[in-house]
């Protein structure tokens, strides 16, 4: 009853901080990217959706997703917005992804964007706190980098994971983005300067914290059955999965998992039929170096208390065990956050097309990309494969 | 450009749970929470919420020490906030006012009402519950 999606084209704004582009032209730049390589002509284009996270809170202007629309010259094409905080993006395409899957449209833009950097920091803290229980967690001035400290440092009581453990998985992450042109960061750094980095909330330095970032993502989707008309190597979308969980922490069955991330997991493995073996290379969401090391033991790749020591001994770098975050992930690419979801997806195409060039992981087969939204209230999960 | 508007509505309206730590409980599954729930996590449309006051005891689960805060704790920063088990059961984010005495996971501590920030030179003081090591 539900039609198989393919992505056949892929576009991305570089990230960064971008003085001189606004929400328009980050926009752009990745949508027209994305229709070029899908061989398309705006007027094919029948839905878009549109992942942004406070674009209000940053620049003042709500209303993207149209605005994105008629950017790209589309006429007048429904477009919906979709926000769910730092998984805006990641939710959009699983929006997108059921639209064509259930055959109400064939060719679909899925665009996420952030503008991030014309405000201070603090204020961008505020903003972004916005994802937690307003109520109970920012009204106290409990900040996110605040929230994942306080996993982490249960994390590391509970299963004795170091503060160099998730140092490392900044410096892998630096690594992989030295080799990546679409980069915010082309600097390689040390666990030692990580170790030496500004305190923002202990046990979490500045460089273990993603960046502020403005960046655009836009991936087109269209129907497997006439995906090749467009592009020679489509790829399938094999499974599109999301939970949801409280907003604040605290109540939360404990601090150590992300458990929505392991409900969208099980439900994404199951429609593709794969297990975490199975995953060649996969972006996940590494807002902070905590978040990652949860990330690698709740969708399975590792045993819980596991995931720090493995990225120490360089279990996660591109062709190794399982090669994660090659685009140099959140913390190494840049997270802007609407855009992050969907270049994930990016990445799991150029991935698995065989176009990530220094970054290319041999042989990838199966890609899974992880976008979370908050501390943890929402999971979205997608697994990719090259359509034979 | 960010401000965060208008927090004393934000105060007034939970003022109740804030101030006097009065949360609930679901008569139908005997589940204690505070901040207290509209509708019980577990039973859903057949929850049966009842009101009830914390004692404000209970022990550390983690924490840390912000130094970066939002624009409204500007002028608080360092300040350490953690998730707290009550005895009655549920966790709760809170500030902890250290008080010259190392905290750690599993430190005993006990909420009081303190003052929590200024708004603005010759704006309001906001009071809030905090926790202290016992
Ligand atoms: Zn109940």
């Amino acid at each position: 009853m539900s039609r198989d999606v393919a992505i056949i084209g892929v576009g991305l704004a570089k990230f960064g901080e971008r003085w001189n582009a606004g929400l328009k032209e980050l926009m752009a730049e990745a949508g027209l990217q994305a229709l070029e390589d899908a061989n398309l002509k705006s007027d094919d284009v029948e839905m878009l959706y549109g992942g942004t996270m406070a674009s209000g809170r940053f620049m003042g202007q709500e209303h993207v997703a149209a605005l994105m629309s008629d950017q790209l010259g589309f006429k007048n094409i429904p477009a919906v917005r979709i926000e769910n905080a730092c998984a805006s993006g990641g939710s959009a395409l699983r929006q997108g992804y059921i639209s064509v899957a259930s055959d109400i449209h064939d060719i679909v833009v899925v665009g996420g964007v952030e503008k991030m950097t014309d405000v201070t920091s603090s204020e961008a803290t505020t903003a972004l706190g916005g994802a937690g229980d307003q109520e109970w967690e920012l009204f106290q001035g409990i900040t996110f980098p605040a929230l994942y400290a306080m996993m982490a440092k249960r994390h590391m009581y509970e299963y004795g994971t170091t503060e160099e453990q998730l140092a490392a998985v900044s410096v892998k992450n630096h690594e992989n983005a030295m080799k990546n042109k679409y980069a915010q960061f082309h600097k390689r750094l040390t666990i030692d300067e990580v170790m030496k980095s500004k305190m923002v909330s202990d046990p979490l330095k500045l460089l273990d914290c993603s960046p502020i970032s403005d960046g655009a993502a836009a991936v087109v989707l269209a129907p497997l059955e006439i995906a090749r008309k467009y592009n020679d190597t489509p790829i399938k979308i094999v499974a599109s999965a999301q939970a949801s969980d409280t907003l604040r922490l605290a109540e939360r069955d404990n601090l150590t998992s992300i458990k929505a991330t392991s409900i969208a997991a099980e439900k994404a493995y199951k429609q593709a039929g794969v297990t975490p073996k199975d995953i060649n290379v996969a972006e996940v969401h590494d807002c902070f170096t905590i978040a990652e090391i949860m990330a690698m033991e709740d969708l399975g790749f590792y045993k819980k208390g596991e995931a720090g020591k493995a990225v120490m001994n360089g279990e996660t770098a591109i062709n190794s065990k399982i090669s994660i975050n090659t685009s140099g992930g959140l913390k190494g690419c840049g997270h802007p956050v609407g855009a992050t979801g969907v270049k994930q997806a990016v990445e799991a195409v150029w991935q698995l097309r065989g176009d990530a060039g220094e970054r290319q992981v041999n042989g990838a087969e199966v890609a899974l990309t992880h976008n979370v939204g908050g501390s943890g209230a929402t999971a979205v999960v997608h697994i990719y494969k090259r359509a034979n | 450009m960010i401000t965060m508007e208008k927090p004393s509505a934000s105060l007034w309206r939970k003022i109740k749970p804030r101030y006097n730590l009065s949360g609930n409980i679901c008569k139908n599954c005997s589940t204690a929470y505070f901040p207290p729930r509209i509708v019980c996590r577990k039973c859903g449309r057949n929850s049966k919420m009842e009101s009830m006051t914390f004692s404000g005891n209970g022990e550390i689960i983690s924490f840390t020490e912000i130094r970066v805060p939002p624009d409204t704790f500007r002028d608080e920063a360092p300040y350490t906030v953690g998730v707290v088990k009550l005895d009655e059961g549920p966790l709760v984010e809170g500030h902890i006012l250290e008080n010259g005495i190392k905290i750690d996971i599993g430190t005993k501590v006990k909420a009081a009402f303190r003052k929590m920030y200024v708004d603005g030179e010759e704006g309001p003081i906001y009071y809030h519950y905090k926790f202290e090591p016992v």
